[in-house]
């Protein structure tokens, strides 16, 4: 939990990293927008503020706790033997909850493969992403009926076919209003030395597209640290392409929120890209089959548990009365239940038919694939009535 | 109605028709509007049709792929050009991981209808990484169609066929080959052609197959008048489709010949050619009077362009392949 007031953001944090680490020295003092601090203090931006009610402040609060609980349920579902493997987003809950929220209902996601988070505000069952990493599917959905892209494991090719389809709303004629569409595109740190990440700034920038790119920088592709990605602060990049950079606070939800906000509001209006860099941290492993020990130190990981997203909302819910402990109690339940739900479904997925190999290689079909599946039945068929 | 048409012109010609057909068609690649391609494929098209629809890109392979994936997602019919065979490599990924990929992964939500156009082939006097033929990395690629026309005929009416498929397709042009003429008929509509993912038999004859696409087409058939003044018979069967195969044909006439020799520009090694004679071997065992044979390029990497005559199969290649048929 959050101390209080001597326990301030900013210089004083550095003496707890400990060891000198390269993540650290990839980020000097720069302008990041922040409207709550670690310690839960509201404080104002020069630029961007937000104007929620009590209401959606609490609704912001129980996304988090909600998706960090589903979170904690994938990871243990997989140490459980029920899932090859998962990409828990724990520590950039309001990184993803509040870029989520502000994106409008005809708004369309690229998202990669750890936006559960983002998922959420997109009013998508939680359990969608489960038929991939249970391995029974991969992870394909009809992306448009959702406005949420399937996840994509390749680091950075997403942000393509975000940028192209963000040319398609241009060429559609659905830019300029307030019913304009805009496109939200999510990678991480390690994607943005991808040459797709790069070239899709280029395609963004010259055709204007209603595009924004938001990269969680959580300080790590899965051992290295940024410092391996950037020598300057990443959203200082966007200069070069000739489009607005913005570091926000990315364990700020209210900040990512005014600040996807705004850029998406740009986009939609025809003003082109924005490139958001969410400063934030992984808090988890890279995934399930990741030890974080081998690369970082624990005092580390305990700094960025000072600044944690859930518990300085928390903390400004409670100082400014907004909630009360049967309010958080009664969230905390909540999340239990649908974690618990989650749980049960994910368990009862079942496996596919074998057949399904062959399903939807081609939309056209394809005389290959039909005499390899007749094959395949064939084959299996020979075993009807024996022992195997 | 009939034309005579260059197979570059009858590219653009296809192009102009489809566009004409499906507002929703767009072209896409370095160079192919104001300048209209660097071999004048898309001559015209920006004028005619708008920057919005005949795009200059920036120049980055990758960036065409994925951006044309995004807009294809949005519902566009994107045709990306591939300005040279050798510069297809940088888009490898998006091709192989994303778009051949999506429509399986979508479980059939998510249908890509994508053209990739790419000259192929060498022949033309180029600098490296100009005159190769990768037609295999792609057809080894589940979820990617891949064609190559060979004559003027064909190129009008395959282009327009690749881009009414809802399937990406790999879209491969006989680069040395775009000056030459042909007839077209340009009468009825893409339901009445030729369909798209055939083989064709284009010359009949009793001793020998000699199966080609693409460049290698024209060698073939000029293979087979040659052996003719020689009194030998040479069926030329012109492949058309590489993704998938469309084997029936090559079947029916290394049953009738007993004997085939595979005729592609590409190495030898793991190649196309390598596929139709473990097919063939498969199922036409009993019929064949010797192995299969192929005439292709070396395996090694596309050599200085003094040597590529050296390098590329030519009708004295190819006679003295069937010859090696008979001598079994």
């Amino acid at each position: 939990m959050v101390n209080g007031d001597q326990n301030r953001a900013g210089p004083k944090k550095k003496a707890a990293r400990g060891r000198k680490k390269p993540a650290a020295a990839a980020t000097g003092p720069v302008d990041m927008v922040q409207l709550l601090t670690p310690e839960g203090e509201r404080v104002s931006h020069p630029e961007y503020d937000v104007d929620l009610s009590d209401q959606q402040y609490r609704d912001l609060y129980r996304d988090m706790v909600i998706v960090r609980r589903l979170d904690a349920e994938g990871t243990a579902l997989q140490r459980q033997g029920q899932l090859g493997i998962w990409a828990s987003l724990l520590g950039q809950e309001a990184a993803q909850i509040g870029s989520g929220r502000a994106l409008a209902k005809q708004d369309m996601v690229f998202p990669t493969y750890r936006e559960h988070g983002v998922l959420w505000t997109r009013d998508i069952d939680p359990i969608m992403p489960f038929g991939l990493f249970r391995g029974i599917d991969l992870g394909g959905w009809d992306s448009r009926k959702y406005r949420f892209q399937m996840y994509t494991i390749v680091i950075g090719a997403q942000s393509l076919h975000a940028t192209g389809y963000a040319m398609g709303i241009t060429k559609d004629g659905k830019v300029g209003g307030d019913d304009g569409e805009a496109v939200i595109a999510y990678f991480g740190d390690g994607a943005s030395s991808q040459g797709d990440v790069n070239e899709s700034f280029v395609w963004a920038s010259v055709y204007n597209a209603p595009v924004v790119f938001f990269c969680q920088n959580n300080q790590y592709a899965i051992s290295e640290p940024v410092i391996r990605q950037a020598k300057a602060p990443l959203y200082k990049r966007a200069d070069g392409f000739g489009f607005p950079g913005v570091r926000v606070d990315g364990n700020d939800v209210l900040a990512t929120l005014a600040v996807t906000t705004r850029a998406m509001d740009n986009a939609r209006h025809g003003n082109g890209p924005t490139f958001i860099e969410a400063y934030t941290y992984r808090m988890g492993a890279h995934t399930t089959t990741d030890d974080p020990t081998r690369y970082r130190d624990s005092g580390e990981v305990e700094a960025w548990r000072a600044k944690d997203p859930v518990s300085r909302m928390r903390t400004f819910l409670e100082r400014q009365s907004i909630a009360d402990t049967d309010y958080f109690d009664g969230i905390d339940a909540e999340a239990q239940q649908h974690a618990l739900d989650l749980r049960e479904r994910v368990i009862a997925l079942p496996d596919p038919e074998p057949g399904a190999i062959f399903d939807h290689v081609y939309s056209g079909g394809s005389p290959l694939v039909e005499r390899e599946r007749e094959e395949f039945q064939a084959y299996h068929a020979s075993f009807e009535g024996s022992e195997h | 109605m009939s034309q005579t048409l260059r197979i570059g012109g009858a590219v653009g010609a296809g192009l102009r028709r489809a566009m004409e057909d499906d507002p929703k068609v767009i072209l896409m690649g370095e160079d192919v509007g104001k300048l209209g391609g660097v071999f004048r494929v898309t001559d015209g098209l920006q004028k005619d049709f708008g920057e919005d629809r005949v795009i200059d890109t920036p120049l980055a392979e990758s960036g065409i792929l994925g951006t044309a994936i995004g807009l294809a997602i949005r519902g566009w019919r994107p045709v990306c050009e591939i300005q040279f065979n050798g510069f297809v490599y940088p888009a490898f990924d998006q091709i192989v991981c994303q778009l051949a990929k999506m429509h399986y992964r979508s479980q059939g939500t998510v249908p890509l209808p994508i053209v990739v156009r790419i000259p192929c082939g060498g022949g033309i006097g180029a600098v490296e990484h100009h005159s190769e033929s990768p037609e295999a990395y792609f057809a080894h690629t589940a979820g990617l169609k891949v064609v190559s026309c060979s004559n003027s005929h064909d190129a009008y009416w395959m282009i327009q066929q690749a881009i009414a498929s809802d399937d990406p397709v790999i879209f491969f042009e006989p680069l040395r080959r775009y000056q030459e003429k042909g007839e077209v008929d340009t009468s009825g509509d893409l339901s009445q052609a030729y369909p798209l993912f055939s083989t064709k038999v284009e010359r009949e004859g009793d001793d020998a197959t000699v199966v080609a696409w693409g460049s290698m087409v024209k060698v073939a058939h000029d293979a087979a008048t040659a052996a003719a003044e020689e009194g030998r018979s040479l069926e030329v069967v012109n492949l058309r489709t590489l993704s998938p195969l469309d084997m029936e044909p090559v079947y029916a006439s290394v049953r009738k010949t007993g004997r085939m020799v595979v005729v592609h520009e590409a190495p030898s090694n793991v190649g196309i050619g390598a596929e139709i004679a473990a097919r063939v071997t498969q199922d036409c065992f009993y019929s064949l009077e010797s192995p299969v044979l192929r005439v292709t390029g070396y395996d090694t990497p596309y050599p200085a362009a003094r040597l590529e005559e050296e390098y590329l199969p030519d009708l004295d290649r190819v006679l003295d392949a069937v010859d090696r048929t008979f001598g079994y």
